[in-house]
């Protein structure tokens, strides 16, 4: 077996074609200084009724992917390549009418703030119901209707009166879900949820996780889950996408990737979370440096200035190779599969996955 | 609402008391005496003294400050006649009542502030939103940097030009002049039109300006891309969520200028040699006509508090979160 290629990956032994399909995406801005490729070369793929976790951090492209699937970057600055087929349908080069035609009907977003993401000039009912009259043509009566429907639904009390209030009436929790019926009110075949609990406190997190986990059970939507709260991936997420400087550096079922982890950079993100069962005089090891610039990321594998385990690899492959991450489960690293695993034994980490 | 507006006016009142007390005792600091200044050449120290008793200028300045101020409420009693509520007296100058002349000569400004408005809103707006719209194009370009040229062009620049341009060179519009709107609608029209477009020039810069910075900074808001998000049209994101959170900076900034231009706008009156209340504010201070100068600044500074209250109405009528607090 070599490490590069196992011998079943799930493409080949599920049948039919997945739902979202990204293949080889790449995203470049144009900016002041210079060129910045915010995703370089990602792919992954997506089937109806399962969640994708994407985690990162800040700057490694996950949103950006997201926001390119939609089609919502600013086409004059920004440069994309590869695919994105939505249900066999390109969105790569797509025009803005088909992509205004998908967006908030086949394919949906939740935004990371719900304090910023209701319009405070506009009933959180009428913007609700408008892209439910838009996409479905039903009438405003109809639409308040179904407004009130998904308010109820996603758990808000006496939905028929708090249709017609406006956001700042609203909690932060009441707000994201306001946030989240307004993505889910046609329907949506794919999610695309953005960090949709950073902005609130931990029991409404959990709350707002088994909404989704219910809403999708009820739809068979497929949702992708950006986070980097590993917790809420460990929770949700049926396969998971490290992502690191626009790349996929690890992917894999989530609970495999969470308790074999291969890569250096998802050892550093485990590690960088406390954990209960932990040892509480045992200090937290948080990835030392910082992401790299994307205006001139580093030659060979981009982790590599961060990376406590490049010593290991003989020569400075690290350096000058870009590793290439292997289809379905695996990893873009130059370590060898035995160096990792015996990595992850000696710091097996009880509690996770 | 209503406790708002008692606030408010309550609020407006005392700060009219402050210009005023503020305008009547820096008259007083100017070395010149208007009581000479009337009685003109051949005068002796008799009649000075007379005609300073005549104008009240012999009492103690707070005194004349409270006789003003209480004429204002109840009216007053001269030698020459009895002046009704609100008495603002009468000139040092002519003698003419200041109440009736500020009467007069408020319609020319009227005129000119609201047909310069609807100029500026329009042009500057409209030339704001394309910009927004188009922005980062040759569109936005070319009207930003038309904005920035036209903003640094002043009234006395560009009026006389204009002036030589239109009317002394070619004939193709009349010399400006104020003929009242109910006399006649065209000739009212045609003798403001150049007023009005020199007048807004600057504005119109201003407001393209300033409506192409907030909608751009609106349209960069979270709520508007998730309008988009939902598959809204571009139109519909544009106007119905940037466009909604653009309205209360460019209110503010619409009700202070239409506030400051109906009490005068000195500079395109003086231009233009129009009889609004510009013209008479600074001949009134260069004549020392202590009551009509005293009326002019009350009723601009009240026309400016009016519209300040106006505005923040207006915010109560745009934004919901205002309602409630």
């Amino acid at each position: 077996m070599t490490t590069s290629r196992p011998p079943t990956s799930p493409a080949e032994t599920d049948p039919g074609d997945p739902f979202l399909s990204v293949r080889d995406l790449g995203v470049r801005f144009s900016t002041e200084d210079g060129v910045v490729r915010a995703v370089d070369g990602l792919s992954f793929e997506l089937r109806r009724g399962q969640t994708l976790g994407i985690v990162g951090e800040s700057g490694s492209g996950k949103s950006v992917t997201m926001l390119t699937v939609l089609g919502l970057h600013e086409p004059r600055t920004t440069e994309v390549t590869g695919q994105i087929r939505l249900d066999g349908q390109e969105l790569v080069g797509a025009g803005e009418r088909t992509l205004q035609r998908l967006r908030g009907n086949t394919m949906a977003m939740i935004f990371q703030d719900p304090l910023t993401s209701l319009s405070p000039y506009h009933t959180v009912g009428r913007q609700i119901a408008e892209p439910y009259i838009k996409h479905t043509g039903a009438s405003r009566r109809q639409a308040r209707a179904r407004a009130i429907e998904m308010l109820d639904k996603v758990g808000i009390p006496r939905a028929g009166t708090r249709v017609d209030d406006y956001p700042h009436q609203f909690s932060g929790g009441m707000r994201q879900r306001a946030v989240i019926a307004m993505a889910l009110v046609c329907n949506p075949d794919l999610l695309i949820a953005d960090e949709p609990t950073t902005a609130l406190d931990v029991t409404v997190q959990a709350q707002i996780l088994d909404l989704l986990a219910d809403l999708q059970q009820e739809f068979g939507s497929a949702i992708v889950l950006i986070t980097h709260d590993l917790g809420v991936v460990a929770d949700v997420a049926d396969d998971l996408l490290v992502m690191y400087a626009g790349r996929a550096v690890e992917r894999g079922p989530a609970a495999e990737v969470l308790r074999s982890p291969q890569h250096p950079y998802t050892w550093g993100l485990l590690e960088s979370v406390p954990r209960l069962t932990g040892d509480v005089d045992q200090p937290l090891a948080p990835i030392p440096g910082a992401p790299p610039s994307l205006l001139d990321p580093p030659p060979g594998c981009p982790f590599h200035p961060r990376c406590a385990h490049r010593q290991r690899v003989p020569g400075d492959a690290c350096a000058t190779e870009r590793p290439e991450l292997p289809v379905g489960r695996g990893a873009a690293c130059h370590l060898s599969l035995e160096q990792r695993r015996t990595h992850v034994i000696e710091h097996r980490q009880p509690g996770l996955g | 609402m209503l406790r708002f507006l008692v606030r408010r006016t309550l609020g407006a009142i005392v700060i009219l008391l402050l210009i005023s007390a503020f305008t009547f005792f820096l008259f007083y600091a100017v070395p010149r005496d208007p009581a000479l200044l009337a009685c003109g050449k051949n005068c002796d120290s008799e009649s000075v003294a007379l005609i300073r008793h005549n104008m009240g200028l012999d009492d103690p300045i707070p005194v004349q400050y409270w006789e003003y101020m209480s004429g204002i409420v109840t009216g007053r009693d001269f030698a020459a006649g009895s002046c009704p509520a609100p008495c603002l007296g009468y000139s040092f100058d002519d003698s003419a009542p200041v109440w009736d002349t500020l009467v007069d000569r408020f319609p020319t400004t009227l005129s000119l502030a609201l047909g310069g408005g609807a100029v500026f809103l329009t042009v500057g707006l409209g030339a704001g939103l394309i910009a927004a719209w188009k922005r980062g194009t040759w569109v936005d370009k070319t009207f930003s940097s038309l904005s920035l040229v036209l903003s640094s062009m002043q009234i006395y620049f560009v009026g006389p030009l204009v002036l030589a341009l239109l009317v002394y060179n070619n004939e193709i519009l009349g010399q400006p002049s104020y003929v009242p709107f109910t006399e006649n609608p065209v000739e009212w029209f045609s003798g403001l039109l150049i007023p009005w477009c020199v007048l807004s020039v600057i504005f119109t810069a201003n407001y393209t300006r300033m409506a192409r910075a907030t909608m751009i900074e609106q349209l960069q808001e979270e709520h508007v891309r998730m309008a988009r998000a939902k598959g809204m049209s571009g139109r519909t994101v544009f106007f119905r969520y940037a466009w909604r959170g653009s309205l209360i900076p460019i209110v503010t900034i619409f009700g202070v200028d239409m506030g400051s231009l109906f009490g005068g706008a000195i500079i395109t009156e003086a231009t233009f040699a129009l009889p609004g209340l510009g013209t008479l504010a600074v001949d009134s201070v260069q004549e020392l006509d202590l009551p009509m100068t005293m009326g002019v600044m009350l009723f601009a500074a009240t026309m400016i508090v009016i519209f300040n209250i106006i505005v923040d109405a207006t915010y109560a009528l745009i934004d919901p979160r205002v309602r409630l607090s």
